[in-house]
């Protein structure tokens, strides 16, 4: 990863705890100061995300050319993708708390976050699971691809076809304001730009201290 | 007379704090003001920078290990 790509991070995410705290925003009822938790909950998903699109990318490359570091790539993209992912859950349920009454809501957005969640962790049994380094490679390559591909639609599909809490579905009308509202884009975009960037710089990371393992490795077998 | 020297007195004495009261002293408020919010975002700024600092010294750490491995042969 490029240097001012971290320096750019650590700029946005700077910016994004004194604007997110101090910048306005809309007055709503219910969630009152806690909107600003939209800056800091809703981009762990965004990052996510983009963490597991990049290890999704990297797995495909793999099955279309095998190699160590691709595969290196996709683990450890997959790895920070959970992190983000597991931090988002458990913003969302202290927000949940104390804005929808109770931190595990059965919400649709919630609960396809958590199956996804599930299905990833289940990649890293997979790969702990087989012994031999190219089949674990190769199985868990595909396994990246299907979780992906069911991750699209437990979060960004079913909330949606359903009434769900979170804004963009139905219900929660004091969100619809926040669709509109380009004061808390200013800092939200941001925002997300800071934490991917983190992500893929944390994802970096362990690639290297993976790669030098593997160096070591070889050393010692020659 | 004696008298109304006391009552000179104690008209300044009493009125002392109210003239406090009324004028609004000038501190080092911004820190203090909008609830201490001010005060959250520099704790936040703390820990980021704490760990970002860790995050960049990890960083040189793996850099330097990655100079000391040798060039893979194959």
């Amino acid at each position: 990863m490029k240097t001012w790509l971290k320096g750019v991070s650590i700029v946005l995410l700077g910016y994004t705890i004194v604007g997110g705290l101090l910048m306005d925003v809309p007055r709503l009822n219910i969630v009152n100061e806690t909107v600003r938790a939209l800056y800091f909950h809703v981009p762990m998903w965004f990052g996510m995300v983009a963490l597991f699109l990049v290890s999704t990318i990297y797995s495909i490359q793999y099955l279309r050319k095998p190699s160590f570091e691709k595969d290196t790539r996709a683990v450890e993209y997959a790895n920070t993708g959970l992190l983000l992912g597991l931090l988002g859950i458990f913003t969302g349920m202290i927000w949940a708390n104390y804005t929808w009454g109770s931190p595990w809501h059965g919400d649709p957005k919630q609960n396809g976050a958590a199956i996804s969640l599930l299905v990833y962790l289940a990649y890293f049994v997979l790969r702990g699971s087989v012994e031999n380094e190219d089949q674990r490679a190769r199985l868990s390559a595909v396994y990246n691809i299907f979780a992906f591909a069911a991750m699209i639609p437990l979060i960004f599909i079913i909330p949606r076809m359903t009434s769900s809490m979170h804004p963009g579905s139905g219900g929660n009308p004091g969100f619809n304001m926040y669709d509109l509202d380009s004061k808390m884009r200013m800092v939200f975009y941001p925002a997300v730009i800071g934490w991917i960037l983190l992500g893929v710089w944390i994802a970096t990371l362990r690639i290297r201290i993976r790669i030098i393992n593997e160096k070591l490795l070889n050393l010692e077998n020659e | 007379m004696n008298k109304f020297i006391r009552l000179i007195f104690q008209f300044i004495l009493f009125s002392l704090p109210i003239s406090a009261i009324a004028q609004p002293v000038e501190m080092a408020d911004t820190m203090r003001s909008e609830g201490k919010i001010y005060v959250v975002v520099a704790i936040l700024l703390v820990i980021f920078v704490g760990l970002i600092g860790y995050l960049i010294l990890l960083d040189r750490k793996i850099t330097q290990i990655e100079k000391k491995l040798p060039e893979k042969k194959n």
